[in-house]
């Protein structure tokens, strides 16, 4: 049963589209904010502070913060371009939604089931280097715009090994569709035994560990934060934003975290499936959501551990990094990949 | 002794080094590159350094340190203090290391007036020196690993540091301003149980200094960011009057508490000093780290042998120090530091020159900064580790 099958006209089903990906990407920021940022981090890093607000395990560190930044001052800088100032933060978060279009939770549960998805989810994670660059630009600060330039140079350099990592994939799957690349997953046969499906890890280990890395780089987190660079830019292209607008950011890193880490579970982990239940039952539009959060969850620890203990690479070194060794190695994956799908 | 005491064979030729004689910026004229002003509230210079460097794209073209923001006027103050009102006043020099800014003056006090502390007295003004060598490392330890933007590192240096202040408050009643040493020995004796108590925090600092090993040191990308950043040639760090860690990480094998004048108990330990021959930022992270653990290992020692008897010598209720001249170094956390003390016989000195270590650290910083890019300049600040009270007094 699909949204179209209710015939509801276009209208509402629109609308109920709409309210589902509105709704779950704060969501998504904030289960990974509270459950990483606050709680993994406190444990890694022996924090007192956010175990306390609330009595019962810091449950109201989130909510004060949120509360907190809805009070600040909504500060413009005198010599920002105002306009190109307050929209930067909405392009930002814009180009989260966008990706989140195209992310599966179920046979049917999907905001937009396009042939083309994983071309079009990686296309559209670009734009928010706009929005970074717009944010930097209109600051009309030095440290915001060294920020924003080192934040396109580093989207730019690592938009190249994430297409090529993905492409491994879709050359095992065979097509485009997130969909289709989770059926692939799903009916796919270990030697002969089809009982756990084959999820492309198993076959793309190179291409996950390229995406891994290039999205940490995408999501300009450590060891590649250069953007924001407390100790050095004192947080780049976000220094002139307060209040409201910063959340705005808040949300962006951590909701395209969350779609970048469903975007590695679905492409390598065999997205909404689980081994034994049929992937295209009617019941998986249920079941699905719930699994692939716990995949997302899984991948997004993974993502924050490497934040929460790495330093941060020079610029130069990151380029070095990208250009030197993960481009190359998914290139040798690319060709690897194909004549072995020739092969067999 | 004269005031420049310096290693000996160090004599250098200022003109071999070119770009020592224009490290100056003109700032306000220059308007062709772009010029970025870091500080003086910035989160990298941990106090109000003002840094003005001119940027080529992310290079470093030149840069200049502007000192100043925090001058107290502490030279001028202790001529109208008594010496013992004056140890207040001197532990806000270097507000990490209080305990040890205390000793030299308070040695250099005692030489004008010709008493000796009791050896007991001497045993704990050395654990208690020690003990702020360690806290004013580990917090360094971390505070390197978040300039290189891990923050993990700077909650275990604060967290180990911790450690080691309560130690110090238990024994002193103040956790940064100690304000413990009196002219002739020292306050009172230290509490019950705080012997067994420090032991175990020590065997949590080594403990721990394995960690910073594990966490910092072994890190691939740390040693990217901290190899051959920054280095100072032994002959010119010398020149520029470097001390301490941020010289021996240059090879100089030079430790005034081995090579000085004898002062406290270090000549009864059993102990080495760290070189590194690199002279970068790196061996700067390393010989510090291995000097936290020697401290430690120092502590554990002291407070095996601490001798019995008296914490405090015979001395006047008054205390008016004859006249006379005397200059007193001692190697502190952060380097060299010396009081040149004169006295015209009253209850306070007539002058006091204090050489501290941080000015003449930072003094090389523009040097050291020539070419490197922006994320450098933090990691080469952070490793020369300077304090601002240190710099302006």
């Amino acid at each position: 049963m699909t949204l179209a099958d209710l015939d509801i006209g276009w209208g509402w089903t629109l609308a109920i589209k709409t309210v589902i990906v509105m709704g779950l990407i704060p969501a998504g920021a904030l289960v990974l904010g509270y459950t990483f940022l606050l709680k993994m981090m406190s444990h890694m890093q022996s924090r007192l502070g956010p175990m306390d607000p609330g009595g019962f395990h810091g449950w109201f560190q989130l909510i004060g913060d949120g509360i907190k930044f809805m009070q600040k001052e909504d500060i413009i800088p005198a010599g920002a371009d105002k306009r190109v100032f307050k929209m930067a933060p909405a392009v930002v978060v814009l180009s989260t939604f966008l990706m989140f279009v195209v992310l599966p939770g179920g046979p049917d549960f999907v905001v937009a089931n396009l042939d083309v998805g994983v071309f079009y989810a990686l296309a559209v994670s670009s734009l928010s280097v706009i929005g970074v660059l717009m944010a930097g630009w209109a600051s009309s600060n030095k440290y915001a715009l060294l920020g924003s330039l080192r934040a396109a140079a580093q989207l730019i350099a690592y938009e190249l090994p994430l297409v090529l990592a993905v492409i491994g994939v879709v050359i095992q799957a065979g097509t485009m569709n997130l969909h289709g690349i989770v059926m692939q997953q799903a009916d796919g046969e270990i030697f002969g035994w089809g009982g756990l499906g084959n999820p492309f890890i198993l076959t793309q280990f190179v291409g996950f560990a390229l995406f891994m890395v290039a999205a940490q780089a995408e999501l300009s987190q450590p060891p590649f934060d250069m953007p924001v660079a407390e100790s050095e830019l004192v947080a780049g292209y976000m220094v002139e934003y307060t209040g409201f607008r910063f959340l705005f950011f808040f949300i962006g890193e951590f909701g395209t975290a969350f779609v970048y880490a469903g975007l590695a579970a679905t492409l390598f982990l065999g997205g909404w499936s689980v081994p034994f239940i049929d992937a295209d039952d009617d019941i998986m539009n249920f079941l699905g959501p719930g699994v692939l959060f716990v995949k997302i969850m899984l991948v997004a620890f993974l993502m924050f551990w490497a934040r929460f203990t790495y330093p941060r690479l020079r610029e130069d070194q990151l380029q070095a990094l990208a250009w030197k060794w993960l481009i190359p190695i998914s290139l040798v994956n690319i060709l690897a990949t194909g004549a072995l799908k020739v092969a067999f | 002794m004269t005031l420049g005491t310096r290693p000996a064979g160090f004599d250098v030729d200022p003109s071999l080094y070119r770009h020592l004689a224009d490290a100056q910026v003109n700032v306000e004229l220059d308007t062709g590159d772009m010029i970025l002003n870091l500080g003086p509230q910035h989160p990298a210079t941990h106090g109000t350094l003002r840094l003005v460097v001119r940027l080529d794209g992310e290079r470093v073209v030149a840069s200049d340190v502007v000192i100043g923001y925090m001058h107290r006027g502490y030279e001028k103050l202790t001529e109208f203090r008594t010496y013992p009102q004056i140890t207040t006043l001197i532990n806000r020099i270097d507000w990490l290391s209080s305990f040890a800014n205390e000793v030299p003056f308070i040695h250099a006090a005692e030489q004008l007036m010709g008493v000796e502390a009791p050896p007991r007295a001497l045993y704990i003004r050395t654990v208690l020196t020690e003990l702020s060598r360690i806290a004013t490392f580990v917090l360094f330890l971390g505070e390197m690993g978040l300039q290189v933007g891990a923050i993990t590192p700077a909650f275990y240096g604060f967290r180990d540091r911790e450690y080691v202040l309560n130690a110090i408050e238990a024994a002193t009643g103040g956790r940064f301003h100690p304000n413990f040493n009196r002219i002739g020995g020292i306050l009172t004796d230290l509490p019950w149980g705080w012997i067994a108590e420090t032991r175990e925090s020590m065997r949590k600092i080594l403990k721990s200094c394995d960690d910073f090993e594990d966490l910092v040191v072994a890190n691939p990308i740390f040693q990217q960011r901290t190899r051959s950043i920054g280095i100072i040639p032994a002959e010119l760090g010398a020149a520029y009057g470097v001390s301490g860690s941020n010289l021996r990480a240059s090879g100089v094998d030079w430790d005034l508490r081995r090579d000085g004048k004898p002062y406290l108990a270090y000549n009864d330990l059993d102990w080495k000093v760290w070189t590194h021959p690199d002279g970068d930022s790196f061996a700067r992270y390393w010989v510090r780290l291995q000097e936290t653990r020697e401290s430690a290992r120092m502590v554990l020692q002291l407070l095996d042998n601490l001798p019995a008897g008296p914490v405090m010598a015979k001395v006047p209720r008054i205390i008016k120090v004859p006249e006379g001249e005397v200059w007193v170094n001692t190697e502190n956390p952060l380097g060299e530091m010396g009081y040149y003390v004169v006295s015209k016989g009253a209850t306070g000195p007539f002058r006091v020159k204090i050489r501290t270590a941080s000015l003449s650290n930072v003094s090389i910083a523009p040097w050291l900064l020539r070419g490197v890019y922006v994320p450098d300049v933090i990691t080469v600040l952070a490793s020369l580790y300077f304090i601002l009270g240190d710099i302006d007094k």
